[in-house]
């Protein structure tokens, strides 16, 4: 067996033949990704297609079945010496996801937290830098999502679009080099996805490296480098948007888009 | 007061069945009022004179430090059973579920029994090289003693550190089951939140899943440290001297009028008893913050204030 080498550095994310199983249900069936630095992947697929459990498998809160995924040079959750693979402890992994922000679709904030400690949280504690820097950055970074009048409120206090705002805000302060979003706007009302899309634009402007799970098609076609279809594990076509949105050439993609169009 | 509207008037709701109920309760304490006051045997000055003594102002010391220091460590095993409970370790899971089947099932009062009489069954106790002695057989030495420490159980393990060590180890088995609960009624989601933030998996416990679970862990460990402290009266098996049930008994005892004495424990239980209940009303409240549950209840009580009635 030949051993994948590790990619090259422009590649922020490589996905090796990823297989995952839950039991004897296959979920992932080979999946191949690459995402360059400062590029913005969007993930589409239709329900139960495996894209939350990619992601998830991407910063190791999943493990794969088989398969190997690498990100900014990482192995995730393994060390290779020659052809044997080590497991890494819970630690070492921990280190790894460091460098890996992921905002949820029910945005998962700590609810016993007002929104700057939610922000200031993992850098204390992970990274343990000095109370007055990590407070500093966390009111810059929620100035930089639109609340830095919210810093003193709890979740429950927040709109839906405010918490994933502040969701946001919390990811990007470990410093992430790669951002993961699974459905950041989906648990949304419609009259607040908008705050939550610009402040991902935003993002994107500043070249931040993306893999984003959505539905929002617009934002797929005005933000996205790459767009890539998913239905039943496997990657059905991926390409820039005008190839996968504007002319899709599988059957599949042109029926889902039908739908969400 | 320009443009103030007129308050509503209207009949409030008649409620014919609580007067009925206040008749009846009424009828009922005038009749135990003059049980208490007729009926020589309770002794009421004997009684006082004996419930403040310094002996038994002693024996509440002791058991106020009792329930303090056997929930103590109770509380700190408990969290340490869970989480073991919880582990992805299958050695520590198997530990934490034997610990808590054994300290679960045998009764406390059995318990401290067992822990009182302990001295029969070592009469020394020593800390060092456990099987010293055989290892020492095995390459030729007799009596070889490799120990840090020894001493006589009896002067070790005084009642008092057998009832508490009893008190504790019994008590951090329910509170293991009362800590799990709470762990798990957290949103798996915040874990997994806290972990893609890099955060390793004490510090998703002691930071986010622990102090959300406080919420829940609190009221039931508020009922734990009530029945603690009630508890602390079996000591009296162990035994244990300084502590109240004991020195009022005592009491009674020596002078054949047990009844007015347990009259007397009754009233000391019910003031300490009460102090811990409005204890545990704040702590409650402290837990609950920036929570939306809590947030509700204080907008139904309002609602249940208006109606005339309380939640
Ligand atoms: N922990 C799990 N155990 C068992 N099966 C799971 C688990 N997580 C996901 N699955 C299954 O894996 C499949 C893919 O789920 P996944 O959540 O990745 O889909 P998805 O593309 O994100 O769908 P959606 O758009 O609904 O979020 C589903 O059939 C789901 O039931
Ligand atoms: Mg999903």
């Amino acid at each position: 067996m030949t051993v994948p080498d590790a990619p090259p550095p422009h590649v922020m994310v490589r996905a090796d033949q990823v297989h995952k199983y839950f039991g004897r249900l296959e979920v992932l069936r080979g999946i191949d990704l690459t995402v360059n630095a400062g590029q913005v992947c969007v993930l589409l697929g239709p329900s139960g297609s495996g894209k939350s459990t990619f992601l998830r498998c991407i910063n190791h809160l999943e493990k794969v079945t088989s398969g190997r995924i690498w990100v900014a040079g990482d192995l995730m959750g393994y060390r290779q010496r020659g052809d044997k693979l080590y497991e890494l402890r819970d630690k070492q992994i921990a280190a790894q996801r460091r460098d890996i922000g992921m905002v949820f679709q029910r945005f998962n904030l700590f609810p016993h937290l007002t929104a700057l400690q939610n922000v200031m949280e993992a850098p204390l504690r992970v990274k343990s830098e000095p109370r007055e820097q990590v407070r500093e950055q966390a009111k810059a970074l929620l100035d930089r999502v639109g609340l830095a009048d919210k810093a003193a409120s709890y979740p429950a206090q927040l709109s839906g679009g405010q918490q994933q705002r502040v969701a946001i805000a919390r990811a990007l302060a470990m410093r992430p080099k790669l951002m993961l979003f699974d459905e950041p706007t989906s648990a949304l009302d419609p009259e607040l996805v908008g705050e939550v899309l610009d402040v991902m634009q935003g993002l994107a402007r500043d070249g931040m490296t993306m893999i984003v799970v959505t539905h929002e098609i617009g934002f797929a076609r005005e933000v996205g480098h790459q767009v890539v279809f998913m239905d039943a594990g496997v990657v059905v076509e991926s390409g820039s948007p005008r190839e996968v949105i504007d002319n899709p050439r599988e059957e599949r993609t042109r029926a889902f888009l039908a739908k969400v169009l | 007061m320009t443009g103030q509207p007129e308050p509503l008037k209207a009949v409030p709701v008649r409620h014919p069945g609580r007067w009925v109920a206040v008749a009846v309760i009424v009828v009922l304490a005038a009749m135990f009022a003059h049980l208490l006051l007729t009926n020589d045997a309770f002794h009421w000055s004997f009684m006082f004179r004996n419930m403040f003594t310094p002996a038994v102002l002693r024996g509440v010391q002791g058991t106020l430090l009792m329930t303090v220091l056997a929930m103590f460590f109770g509380i700190a095993l408990g969290i340490g059973v869970a989480i073991a409970r919880l582990s992805p370790n299958p050695v520590l899971r198997g530990v934490a579920w034997v610990y808590t089947w054994v300290f679960r099932a045998v009764p406390r009062l059995v318990l401290l029994a067992l822990l009182g009489n302990l001295n029969i069954l070592w009469p020394q106790i020593s800390f060092g090289v456990p099987f010293d002695t055989y290892i020492g057989k095995i390459f030729g030495i007799t009596d070889l003693h490799l120990r840090v420490f020894e001493g006589q159980t009896r002067n070790l393990l005084t009642g008092f550190v057998a009832g508490l060590i009893g008190l504790a180890l019994s008590e951090a088995a329910y509170m293991a089951e009362i800590v799990r609960a709470g762990m798990q009624s957290i949103d798996p989601g915040q874990e997994e939140a806290a972990t893609a933030l890099g955060m390793r998996r004490s510090q998703t416990l002691r930071r986010i899943v622990l102090p959300q679970a406080m919420r829940v862990i609190i009221p039931p460990t508020g009922n734990e440290t009530i029945a603690m402290l009630k508890d602390t009266s079996l000591l009296i098996y162990v035994p244990v001297t300084a502590e109240l049930f004991f020195q009022l008994s005592a009491v009674g005892s020596r002078t054949f009028l047990p009844f007015p004495m347990y009259v007397a424990a009754s009233l000391w239980y019910l003031a300490m008893v009460s102090v811990l209940l409005v204890g545990q009303h704040f702590l409650e409240r402290y837990f609950a913050r920036g929570h939306r549950t809590e947030q509700a209840r204080i907008r139904l009580a309002g609602i249940a204030g208006e109606q005339g009635g309380t939640l």
